[in-house]
């Protein structure tokens, strides 16, 4: 039975959600202020937090300066593309360890997650290499591999603990009902788990489009996505503040707009199985 | 069926990503790294021209400083053929030309006049006589300060001022009450950073790295003098929170009209001086970086931006006509006629400081004094085994240093004291050169 809540509680709830909320929000919305002022506001001290002439200049040097579209579209082809390979592999391999699960189950899942624990400049030369051999530096193809492989993990694990909390029986009754394996997969599993697989195809894609280790160390013109965009605006000799801002707004533009319309998705999909 | 379309999608995919790839690679094009300053991005503006002149295509990669570094370390290491020219210091240069990893600019054609280049760069950009890298701009450091507040103060910069005389005029323009610091000093760990700034001030007080043996020399006295001297300087006079200050940082403060002195990178002037930026554009002097009293070296470093050929390129015809045209007398007649003189990459040619118009912008001669006193084969007062001013030229130098800056800049938050970071700064550094070799 829900607890009753005053009024007053209420309002004082609501009072701390939001103040976390903005504080959270803060670093984002200062860089999309810096980004419309001119580069003597962004730096004055006292800062200044509204009362500004509003300039575009900055967006338009950026555009000047860089093919933006070029990056951009690198980007949704790495991100995309990986998540979308790395569904593809982890819905069977999370399927077979919720189902039918053997002695080592457990195992595997740990030892798969311990890959993500070697810092990734360990491998760099490594896989360097590799792409040099493969003829595949400065290639989006040989990112959207790379890119899976890293995130394959938090895939496979956010998909198994999704899909351990379908009841069995649902799927044994399929079966016995004659649906294949793939019948069984497409129509009944997938359905059920739809929330999980969205909120993984979202967190995932996410977290393939802010990578900025290997994006950055294995492209140079042809494969550079947002990364490196924003890094190219990045100064330690010069102060380019506005123009850096304009810069990371443009680049996490388009995943605060993805983002802000899945929220709904993104926190039912979170939030599944956490209330037993 | 179900895995078969998936895979075949997800092949098509990665094959379209390939092929658009392919496409592009094929018209003649060179591939360029690089660092974001202002003299880069310029560049960048003019390579229509460059293009219209030779049809050659041009690429930019541009990179933040550390990013790039690492960057293209790992390529020239593993021979990987990204960048068919490399922006790259001059701590790098001498390194890679001894390992085989650059193309030797020998070469270079009869219009060029290769020996117009600053012998200070050229020296600091060659190994064993053999030029590696052409500077695009150079630098060095200087002080500069507010004439306002040292005439307010009754005092008179000279051209070669002493440590001892810019205690004395740290302490008659600190103005806490109206945010004035009487002197801005990089304190940010980093061995490019404060390591870069500690170690010239090192080397005016007498101290050096190494004796000739590679012995870490932090347990001598210079060294002690040296780093108590800043800490109290930056103590008394500093802006709160130093340690973590960079060249960013001061510069913002310097701007903004609080700082009375600010000792940095020569590059630094034409940002003060200009008065969209800074609100202090027509008060500010210059002179030489300090030295100790009786100590004939002073704290000014060398420095260079300068436009690489890794070995191994597909392109290297064309990549030496790219250098040739950006650090040509051609290239800074362009920017002069269409930016103005004050815009020019400063630093590496004589004849530009034999230019009348460049003459009279107010940093020109300080800048070429500066570089001129720098002397990366004779950076010490005592003799020592390596080439380098801020910087110690050996590939293990970047690693350790930035440590050691690190221990300092421990010590200049008050988290430690001075003798303990020159003690750990010691151990650090023998243990480097131990497993190293070099002892």
């Amino acid at each position: 039975m829900a607890r009753a809540v005053t009024p007053q509680r209420k309002i004082a709830n609501t009072a701390i959600a939001w103040a976390i909320g903005f504080l959270i929000f803060f670093p984002i919305l200062w860089t999309i202020l810096t980004s419309f002022k001119t580069e003597a506001q962004a730096i004055a001290s006292p800062p200044i937090f509204l009362n500004f002439d509003w300039t575009l200049e900055n967006y338009a040097i950026v555009q000047e300066r860089s093919d933006y579209m070029r990056f951009l579209w690198n980007s949704v082809i790495i991100a995309g593309g990986s998540t979308v390979l790395g569904i593809i592999i982890a819905v069977p391999a999370a399927w077979s360890m919720a189902f039918v699960p053997s002695k080592r189950t457990k195992d595997i899942l740990l030892w798969m997650l311990s890959t993500k624990m070697l810092p990734a400049v360990g491998v760099l030369y490594p896989i360097y290499l590799l792409c040099i051999q493969l003829g595949v530096l400065d290639n989006r193809a040989a990112l959207v591999v790379i890119l899976m492989l890293i995130n394959l993990p938090i895939i496979v694990w956010m998909l198994y603990t999704y899909f351990r909390e379908i009841p069995v029986d649902i799927l044994e009754a399929a079966r016995m009902d004659g649906a294949s394996l793939k019948e069984e997969l497409l129509y009944i599993l997938t359905p059920m788990a739809v929330p999980g697989i969205a909120s993984t195809l979202l967190l995932n894609f996410i977290l393939a489009w802010n990578e900025a280790f290997w994006t950055l160390n294995l492209t140079a013109v042809d494969a550079a996505p947002l990364t490196a965009f924003i890094a190219s605006y990045s100064s330690p000799e010069g102060l380019f503040f506005a123009k850096l801002s304009a810069a990371s707004t443009m680049a996490i533009a388009p995943i605060l707009i993805l983002g802000w319309f899945s929220q709904k998705q993104l926190v039912r999909g979170l939030t599944f199985g956490a209330v037993k | 069926m179900f895995m078969r379309t998936a895979l075949g999608a997800a092949s098509a995919l990665a094959m379209l990503a390939g092929t658009a790839a392919f496409a592009e690679s094929h018209a003649k094009t060179i591939t360029i790294a690089t660092v974001n300053n202002g003299d880069m991005i310029r560049m960048q503006g003019y390579t229509d021209t460059f293009t219209e002149q030779t049809g050659i295509n041009v690429e930019w990669v541009t990179l933040e400083e550390n990013v790039l570094r690492q960057r293209v370390t790992t390529d020239v290491t593993t021979k990987g053929g990204q960048f068919d020219i490399m922006t790259i210091g001059m701590y790098e240069t001498p390194i890679w030309g001894a390992n085989g990893w650059l193309v030797p600019l020998n070469d270079l054609s009869a219009e060029y006049d290769v020996d117009d280049i600053l012998p200070a760069m050229r020296n600091g950009l060659s190994h064993d006589g053999t030029l590696y890298a052409a500077p695009f701009y150079g630098e060095s450091s200087m002080i500069m300060y507010r004439t306002d507040l040292m005439e307010a103060a009754g005092l008179e910069m000279p051209d070669a001022p002493t440590w001892q005389f810019i205690r004395e005029a740290a302490a008659a323009m600190d103005d806490p009450e109206n945010e004035i610091n009487g002197i801005c000093l990089r304190g940010k760990a980093g061995w490019g950073e404060g390591g870069a700034f500690i170690t010239v001030t090192a080397n005016s007080f007498g101290a050096r790295w190494f004796d000739e043996d590679w012995n870490a020399q932090f347990d001598q006295p210079e060294w002690a003098e040296a780093l108590n001297f800043y800490v109290n300087l930056m103590n008394d006079y500093g802006p709160e929170g130093y340690a973590t200050n960079g060249f960013n940082e001061n510069l913002n403060l310097f701007q903004q009209g609080k700082c009375g002195m600010w000792i940095d990178a020569t590059v630094a002037a034409s940002f003060v001086t200009n008065p969209n930026d800074s609100t202090v554009a027509d008060k500010v002097g210059f002179a030489l970086a300090p030295n100790s009293e009786g100590v004939e070296k002073r704290a000014n470093w060398l420095w260079a931006w300068a436009l690489a050929i890794p070995a191994g390129t597909q392109q290297e015809a064309e990549a030496k006509q790219f250098i040739e045209w950006a650090t040509s007398k051609d290239y800074i007649e362009l920017v002069a006629a269409n930016e103005g003189w004050a815009n020019v990459p400063p630093g590496a040619r004589t004849s530009l400081y034999e230019t009348a118009e460049y003459q009279e912008v107010p940093f020109a001669k300080m800048t070429l004094d500066s570089i001129n006193a720098a002397d990366p084969n004779d950076p010490t007062v005592d003799p020592v085994p390596y080439v380098g001013i801020q910087f110690v030229a050996i590939p293990e130098f970047a690693g350790m240093a930035t440590e050691v800056s690190q221990e300092f800049s421990a010590a200049y938050a008050g988290q430690q004291s001075v003798e303990e970071a020159l003690e750990k700064a010691q151990a650090i550094t023998n243990e480097v050169m131990e497993g190293a070799g070099y002892r």
